[in-house]
């Protein structure tokens, strides 16, 4: 964390030239006043600069980012990571690319679900306003959430044509759901999860 | 290996310092012994052994560019 003690003949001088000396702007510092300024006798004999403590925030999506590219280049993969910006506080997307993907996804995605989940822990260590980062690499989210509901549709099929229950293999949560969501809408068709973590799993019934 | 153990344990407990890591090879594997403040145990294992988990998982990764077998063990 940066911070500075500056000086100025008053706060906002102080301030400024606070935020100069940190490189940054005042969104992103907290300031406490160590001492008003006093303009003394005259402004002769007296007079005292006002005294400011500037502590520069952390932010939080830097912080991911920083975490991931120091976690990648110490696995010695050839990747990198961008913060796909947004303005929204309370969660960041973060998008690894580059010739090593294949590693950093895994098998289906476990990896990149393990390395998104100690990003978060790593993020929100002890701090207020919880932030929550979901990884991505090129699109490997969007391919997958494409894959899972050609399988769900076709396995609702399965289920009407045979009147039997079809049931998936064990997935996490996020993948279930989009399971769930994509059958929501079909009247015949009914699907609900068994199982405990991590081995629960999607069954899809006729109704 | 042992700094990429110690990369993603040190963001997360709260005694970075207490990061105790002992490297033994053993043929073709590797074991990473990891010790950690008594405080942080609960941090590094996680619900139902969640977080140790998930170490695991991105250590193994990292494994994969070398022929080694790369396991991980929290001592006390």
């Amino acid at each position: 964390m940066e911070r500075v003690i500056i000086t100025g003949k008053t706060i906002e001088e102080a301030l400024s030239r606070g935020l100069e000396e940190l490189n940054t702007t005042e969104d992103k510092v907290e300031y406490r006043v160590l001492e008003e300024a006093q303009s003394g006798f005259l402004g002769l004999i007296g007079r005292k600069d006002a005294k400011l403590e500037l502590i520069k925030k952390v932010d939080k999506k830097e912080k991911a980012k920083e975490f991931l590219e120091e976690l990648l280049e110490e696995m010695d993969l050839n990747l990198a990571v961008e913060i796909i910006q947004d303005n929204n506080e309370k969660d960041a997307l973060l998008n690894i690319t580059g010739d090593d993907l294949a590693i950093i996804i895994g098998h289906r995605g476990k990896t990149l679900d393990s390395l998104q989940y100690l990003t978060n822990l790593a993020v929100n260590k002890g701090k207020e306003d919880y932030l929550r980062v979901a990884l991505d690499a090129e699109g490997y989210r969007g391919r997958r959430k494409e894959t899972l509901e050609n399988l769900a549709l076709k396995m609702a099929n399965k289920a009407k044509k045979t009147g039997r229950k079809v049931m998936l293999e064990p997935m996490p949560p996020q993948e279930r759901k989009v399971i769930h969501a994509i059958l929501h809408n079909k009247s015949d068709i009914n699907t609900y999860s068994v199982g405990k973590e991590p081995y629960r799993k999607v069954v899809i019934v006729k109704e | 290996m042992k700094e990429v153990l110690r990369t993603i344990v040190k963001h997360i407990v709260d005694n970075p310092e207490e990061i105790l890591i002992n490297q033994k090879e053993e043929g073709q594997s590797t074991i990473l012994e990891l010790k950690v403040a008594a405080d942080d145990m609960g941090k590094v294992i996680g619900k139902g052994g969640r977080v140790a988990k998930a170490i695991r998982t991105v250590i193994g990764a990292a494994a994969t560019k070398t022929d080694k077998h790369v396991s991980v063990k929290i001592v006390d």
